[in-house]
């Protein structure tokens, strides 16, 4: 037995030996390596809002920057005196994403108090599990759900809505945001530590007061960084949009008109025969490039709210 | 060796001194964690205005029996209880009895502090809030006398509105037992709620543990022998589930009944 301990020790060192220089080696190429890898991605990022920012630039070269901004019109098929003001693209955007928050935010919250303070194990078990197999559903077949179901479903409540229109988009939006805005949230708030609901429920709380002045205020942070995401996927979704939404760019936010959203004005130019170098092709990158800034004053909101109303623990 | 017929031995100490009234009177009560049973047949009175320690080695069910009086054992699924509990004579194990309503007159303060993560204001005022009360005034004060109460005052005075989590974890324990104070409770429990402390913290906890038992009533359960004798009036040695010998402190330390008793107290396990 003493025997043996003495030579393992022996052969460790042995080994060491032999393998300091190799060590040594892979010591110091690993971070490289990984620094290599993080500004790959951080370049690709800074190349993609440069391609942006030149198109962007040569768009303004043609079309005023002061009506692309005040110009309550969007019309730039018309052959001529196009309009290229953003407002109906951006109205567009906002209220479909105000409608799908409207219904995600709720009903996503609700679910993930549900989960995180009221399911039991076996419950939670199985409802995980589908919630982010729903999240994973491609849009395009939430694009004919909004089309095909919900659209006549809709007509019915509301007689005289028109078949494109922004309300059923924005409700089918919110459907499909639901289990990441619950997923996120519920693991947000089961992070909070059992000891603090112990503690207020030794305070004579109910399950709810617990739930809503304790667990959901120590989560916040997480909470809203779910909310974000979720407005941010709103903005940005494309497909159930250009399919239920409609193509009128209008200013407008009544929800059951036709609107246009600024990515499905993107779609609607990819996809049509809109030459290289003309005004309409260089108008998608304007419109890119303001989509692009939106999500990053969310952002930027987001993080100074989850900052504002993080309780450290 | 008669474990559970500590009855004739409690009135032989009552009898000295004025009878206190009791707050708590548990009789004939059981519990077991899923099938495995963590407290037998356990009578136990515990008086008014007096600290009443609980002692014993670890497992021995010291705070399965605390989280029994205000039933917050009840949050592990697989419990079952029998027998019965008494608060000031009314059986707090009958479904009628409200938990809420109990865990308002019982509070409790835990081995590790807990604070919520909001302001030292809004830790304190969290109870009074949720009961009803939302005069700013009213809270204010609410906040200042518990905090005085939990002797902490002088030290965050200055700073009711920064987080409880930059406090040092002594302060947060005194935080959690002035949040406690808030609602004017009638009993208060503790569970070892100086084990996380450095000795000057415990040393802090202890000497308002005396304080407070001029108002409030005091379970603490304690695996410090020493914490045991220097502030409580009665104390209890718990062993595998069964309370072996309860008496006036004194009594306890310098001459136990029971052999278990004097085994554990002059170290010989646990
Ligand atoms: N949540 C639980 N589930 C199952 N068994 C438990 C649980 N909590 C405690 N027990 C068991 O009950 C017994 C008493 O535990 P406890 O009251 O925590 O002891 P003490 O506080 O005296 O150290 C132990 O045997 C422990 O294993
Ligand atoms: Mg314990």
């Amino acid at each position: 037995m003493q025997k043996d301990k003495v030579s393992i020790a022996k052969l460790i060192e042995d080994n060491k030996k032999k393998n300091r220089y190799k060590q040594g080696l892979i010591e110091k190429a690993v971070p490289i390596f990984l620094f290599i890898t993080a500004l790959i991605s951080i370049l690709t990022t800074i190349g993609i809002v440069f391609t942006l920012l030149f198109e962007t630039v040569t768009f303004f070269d043609r079309v005023k920057i002061l009506d692309f901004i005040t110009s309550k019109e969007w019309f730039p098929f018309f052959e001529q005196d196009p309009k290229f003001g953003i407002a109906p693209l951006i109205s567009g955007t906002l209220l479909i994403a105000l409608i799908a928050m409207l219904v995600a935010i709720p009903i996503g919250l609700a679910a993930a108090i549900y989960l995180s303070e009221y399911a039991s194990d076996n419950v939670r078990r199985v409802v995980k599990p589908i919630l982010e197999v729903l999240a994973g559903i491609p849009t395009i077949v939430y694009g004919f759900f909004a089309l095909t179901f919900v659209t006549p479903l809709l007509q019915k409540i509301i007689p005289g809505l028109s078949f494109f229109n922004a309300l059923s988009p924005g409700i089918v939006i919110g459907i499909m945001i639901i289990p990441m805005i619950a997923s996120l949230s519920e693991d947000a708030m089961s992070a909070v530590p059992r000891a603090m609901r112990e503690g207020a429920l030794a305070l004579g709380s109910t399950k709810l007061e617990v739930s809503l002045k304790v667990v959901l205020p120590a989560a916040l942070s997480g909470i809203i960084a779910s909310f974000v995401l979720g407005i941010s996927r709103a903005i940005g979704e494309t497909m159930i949009v250009t399919i239920a939404g409609g193509s009128s760019p209008n200013l407008t936010f009544n929800p059951t008109e036709a609107v246009q959203t600024m990515t499905a004005y993107i779609v609607q130019v990819s996809l049509g025969d809109a030459s290289f170098g003309s005004t309409i092709y260089y108008s998608i990158y304007a419109v890119g490039m303001t989509l692009f800034v939106f999500t990053l004053i969310m952002n930027l909101i987001a993080q100074f709210i989850s900052k504002r109303f993080r309780e450290e623990y | 060796m008669i474990s559970t017929t500590n009855k004739n031995k409690q009135a032989e100490p009552n009898n000295k001194k004025l009878q206190k009234p009791n707050v708590f009177e548990a009789k004939g009560f059981n519990l077991w964690y899923g099938e495995d049973q963590a407290l037998k047949n356990i009578d136990f009175d515990i008086a008014e205005n007096n600290v009443t320690a609980i002692i014993g080695p670890s497992g021995c069910g010291k705070s399965t029996f605390l989280k029994s009086l205000n039933r917050m054992v009840e949050l592990v699924p697989t419990v079952k209880m029998a027998g019965e509990i008494q608060y000031r004579g009314k059986n707090i194990l009958s479904s009628k009895f409200g938990v809420e309503e109990l865990r308002t007159k019982v509070g409790m303060v835990f081995q590790k502090p807990n604070p919520f993560p909001k302001s030292i204001y809004e830790n304190v005022a969290y109870g009074p809030r949720i009961h009803g009360i939302r005069d700013k005034v009213t809270l204010d004060q609410i906040v200042e006398t518990s905090l005085k109460g939990a002797a902490i005052w002088d030290e965050v005075k200055d700073r009711l509105h920064e987080n409880a989590y930059g406090l040092s974890g002594g302060q947060q324990q005194r935080l959690c037992i002035a949040r406690c104070l808030a609602i004017e409770p009638d009993v208060i429990l503790m569970d070892e709620p100086t084990s996380a402390l450095d000795p000057i913290s415990t040393l802090k906890v202890e000497e308002l543990v005396q304080q407070l038992k001029q108002n409030f009533s005091i379970v603490i359960v304690t695996h410090n022998m020493q914490q045991a004798a220097r502030i409580s009036d009665k104390t209890a040695f718990f062993l595998s589930g069964e309370l072996v010998e309860y008496n006036d402190t004194d009594v306890i330390f310098s001459n136990p009944r029971d052999n278990r008793t004097e085994d554990y107290i002059t170290g010989r396990f646990g």
